[in-house]
């Protein structure tokens, strides 16, 4: 049972953050229309950045400073170049994001270094959020924070005590994703600043023509996903591993969410990328292959069959390329997404 | 007339001594490729500091072949493919002393293409020196005239772990996580075989791979073992995929033994911390303690490069090639070859032979366990206040395996 916490607890902290990195990514898609290659880079460079700010002043001004900076990185980069491309469609729109995403991972092997950073979370982040603590006879009972060392052991040989403590650098990440959540749709749909927007997306012309200035709209949107992006990286990267192919890594996945929670769609993100989280988190934890489900339906399989590497291929072996497998499966039968609206 | 007898014999001398010494004063040109970026970038970069450190000890009057030795790197980013256009520019450049170690995917993938390249261009052949793959296949079925391994393969890193947890008791359920390659599958391989043999007893509850220097995060790996009830865990596991594994079994509160090839390399040590204590254990065929000269080594290399040295494997390919290239009387690779073939050197710790039969080098064994520094073993790594103590040395005689290796030597 408190295996089951706990792989839960971990899929969905994991979920949470690919919710962060994806949210930016939708919110941009469905905004603007572009699909932009580059989010991943800008979730590193924020991890980068948060590492430096936090070496100055600490990690806590880094979560709200690597964010600002990667966001305004991010608007920057939209006004001098995105905007000028636009027009050409989004052939060109896609194409150099694409081609940003290299000169980022460049830029940052320049100035960093190539090899991985050490990037602490603070002192306060640093030991468990709760233990979960599994007495052969009491039962299971959590505990905020730190177990003492005596609950975890028992004195008589027969009790068999298990805690299993989870960090609190998780557990930081959920909350501050699930924060993100609730902060961007009450703006998207409850604030003046989100009705702007989302008629911008529909009716440009319209919006414009009442007063409302439509490129700086757009521009700030962008800036607003990269800012995401970039907060997902102080977040990531402390709780992780802040290196160069820390972009690369996670690029593929994200792109895998917003397609299975449906493109522009924020509340199929959250689903998807939880979905994805929890899903990669428990195909890790078991063992079944097609050799052990013949065994148990009582099929019998010759030796050589049995040696076939692809009949013992276990769950947990393929649990890397699981979202991949899961993205094809959604293109095929459901291409607008789980929750998507758009059409094609 | 006296003075001319003179003359001539010591013209003669002269002569005799040069041509003996015709390789005195040679330079010799190696590459080392390995990962220099990457997550498994650290270890590739310490290391290449290693091999320019000791390059500079052993040239000239220190080895016996009076030879300078030149190191450069070659990033390979831990894949075979790009290895293998690293192993064609080192040629270019004229190095005939490749250096490889991370990765025995790559290994065997160099070793194949040494070979073939030496078939081809004979007169330019190259000699390839493994200091750390030690998938058992590269000196057994796939082994090669010029291949030759420092490190101690897996088959006898596994006789000596299973001959100390042997003598552990305690040790009751067993769990094998690996990386998915060669060397991880040859890890959980050879544990299974080796446990079977001597310790029946031992329950192998749990066995897993995972794709090489890919996962970033072990907390499911963890929850998983804690499940399945093991009270030890044995890894193959290296660099980042051992730190990140261990910082995830402190997090989440893993408190079983680990069994482990490389807790000594770049980036492990800070993620033991003081957890680790008494509970991790290494086998490898050195350790920070050494005594000694090799001090001496490390404290120098650590004032110098800020870092630790770990992989004894380069002291001793300066030493064999210095010894053999004073035995070839030449830096030429098919002389040197052969001449390394059974050959024996006093290292710093006794004498190592590299076995004629498959050019594995034959070597004594440690088993470590990390513990707080004290005085009788004070080299801490990476600041940790923390060290790795030897428990049990097992002498050439007990690691060593017998080999199937049919060597193809050049006619």
């Amino acid at each position: 049972m408190e295996f089951f916490i706990i792989s839960m607890l971990n899929g969905l902290s994991y979920g949470l953050l690919l919710f962060m990195l994806s949210s930016g990514l939708t919110l941009i898609f469905s905004m603007m229309g572009v699909l932009n290659f580059a989010h991943a880079s800008f979730y590193m460079l924020g991890a980068y950045v948060g590492y430096s700010v936090a070496q100055a002043v600490g990690f806590w001004p880094a979560l709200v400073i690597a964010p600002l900076v990667v966001g305004a990185l991010g608007a920057l980069f939209e006004r001098i170049s995105l905007r000028k491309v636009h027009k050409y469609g989004h052939v060109a729109e896609l194409l150099i994001t694409f081609g940003l995403s290299y000169v980022i991972l460049d830029l940052i092997q320049l100035i960093w270094g190539r090899i991985a950073l050490e990037f602490r979370p603070p002192e306060i982040l640093q030991g468990p959020a709760l233990t979960l603590i599994n007495n052969s006879v009491k039962g299971l009972s959590v505990l905020w924070g730190a177990a003492p060392a005596e609950l975890c052991s028992s004195a008589d040989a027969a009790v068999r005590v298990v805690c299993s403590p989870f960090p609190a650098t998780r557990g930081f990440m959920m909350l501050v994703a699930l924060v993100m959540l609730m902060a961007v749709w009450l703006l998207l749909t409850r604030t003046r600043v989100g009705l702007v927007i989302q008629s911008a997306l529909t009716h440009p012309e319209a919006v414009e023509s009442l007063g409302h200035n439509v490129p700086r709209i757009f521009m700030l949107v962008f800036g607003a996903g990269c800012a995401l992006a970039g907060l997902a990286g102080v977040i990531g990267g402390s709780t992780f591993l802040t290196e160069p192919a820390m972009a690369a890594t996670l690029g593929p996945v994200i792109f895998v969410v917003v397609v299975v929670g449906g493109m522009g769609s924020l509340s199929g993100a959250f689903l998807a990328s939880v979905l994805i989280g929890v899903i990669q988190t428990f195909a890790v934890a078991f063992d079944y292959s097609v050799a052990s489900m013949a065994h148990q339906m009582g099929v019998p399989l010759s030796d050589a069959a049995l040696n076939n590497s692809f009949v013992k291929l276990t769950l947990s072996q393929i649990a890397p390329i699981l979202p991949y497998l899961f993205l094809v499966l959604i293109l095929i039968f459901r291409p607008k997404g789980l929750l998507g609206t758009r059409e094609g | 007339m006296k003075f001319a007898l003179k003359f001539v014999a010591a013209t003669v001398a002269i002569v005799c001594a040069t041509s003996a010494m015709a390789q005195k004063g040679e330079t010799v040109k190696m590459v080392r490729i390995d990962p220099l970026t990457g997550l498994l970038g650290p270890v590739g970069v310490s290391q290449l500091k290693g091999y320019q450190f000791f390059a500079e000890k052993f040239s000239g009057a220190g080895n016996p072949a009076g030879v300078k030795f030149e190191v450069t790197g070659i990033d390979n980013k831990l894949s075979p493919t790009e290895s293998l256009n690293a192993l064609k520019a080192a040629i270019d450049q004229g190095a005939r002393y490749i250096i490889q170690g991370n990765g025995s995917s790559v290994a065997l993938a160099l070793t194949d293409a040494v070979t073939k390249y030496n078939e081809r261009n004979p007169g330019k052949e190259v000699i390839y020196l493994n200091d750390a793959a030690v998938d058992p296949d590269l000196t057994n079925s796939k082994c090669s005239y010029w291949h030759f391994r420092f490190d101690a393969d897996t088959s006898m890193k596994m006789e000596a772990m299973s001959s100390f947890m042997e003598t552990q008791k305690d040790i009751k359920n067993v769990y094998i996580l690996g990386q998915n390659y060669s060397h991880g599958v040859q890890v959980a391989k050879y544990a299974k075989e080796t446990l079977a043999r001597k310790r029946p007893d031992i329950k192998i509850v749990g066995e897993d791979l995972h794709p090489l220097a890919q996962v970033r995060d072990f907390a499911p790996y963890i929850a998983k073992i804690k499940a399945s009830g093991a009270d030890t865990v044995i890894t193959g596991n290296w660099g980042s995929d051992l730190s990140l594994l261990i910082k995830a079994a402190n997090e989440n509160g893993y408190t079983g033994k680990f069994f482990t090839y490389y807790a000594g390399v770049t980036g492990t040590p800070t993620a033991l911390g003081t957890n680790g204590a008494g509970r991790v254990y290494q086998v490898a065929y050195n350790h920070y303690n050494m005594g000694g000269q090799m001090d001496k080594w490390m404290k120098e290399f650590h004032d110098k490069y800020k870092d630790d040295f770990y992989t004894g494997a380069t002291i001793r390919i300066f030493q064999t090639l210095g010894a053999a290239m004073a035995k070839a009387k030449s830096t030429d690779p098919v002389k040197v070859a052969a001449a390394l073939e059974g050959i024996k050197v006093n290292s710093f710790n006794g004498e190592v032979e590299m076995r004629k039969a498959d050019h594995q080098l034959q070597q004594p064994l440690y088993i470590t366990v990390w513990q707080k520094a004290d005085k009788k073993y004070p080299y801490s790594p990476e600041g940790t206040g923390m060290t790795l103590a030897p428990v049990m040395e097992y002498a050439n005689y007990v690691s060593s395996t017998p080999t199937s290796c049919q060597m193809k030597r050049p006619s």
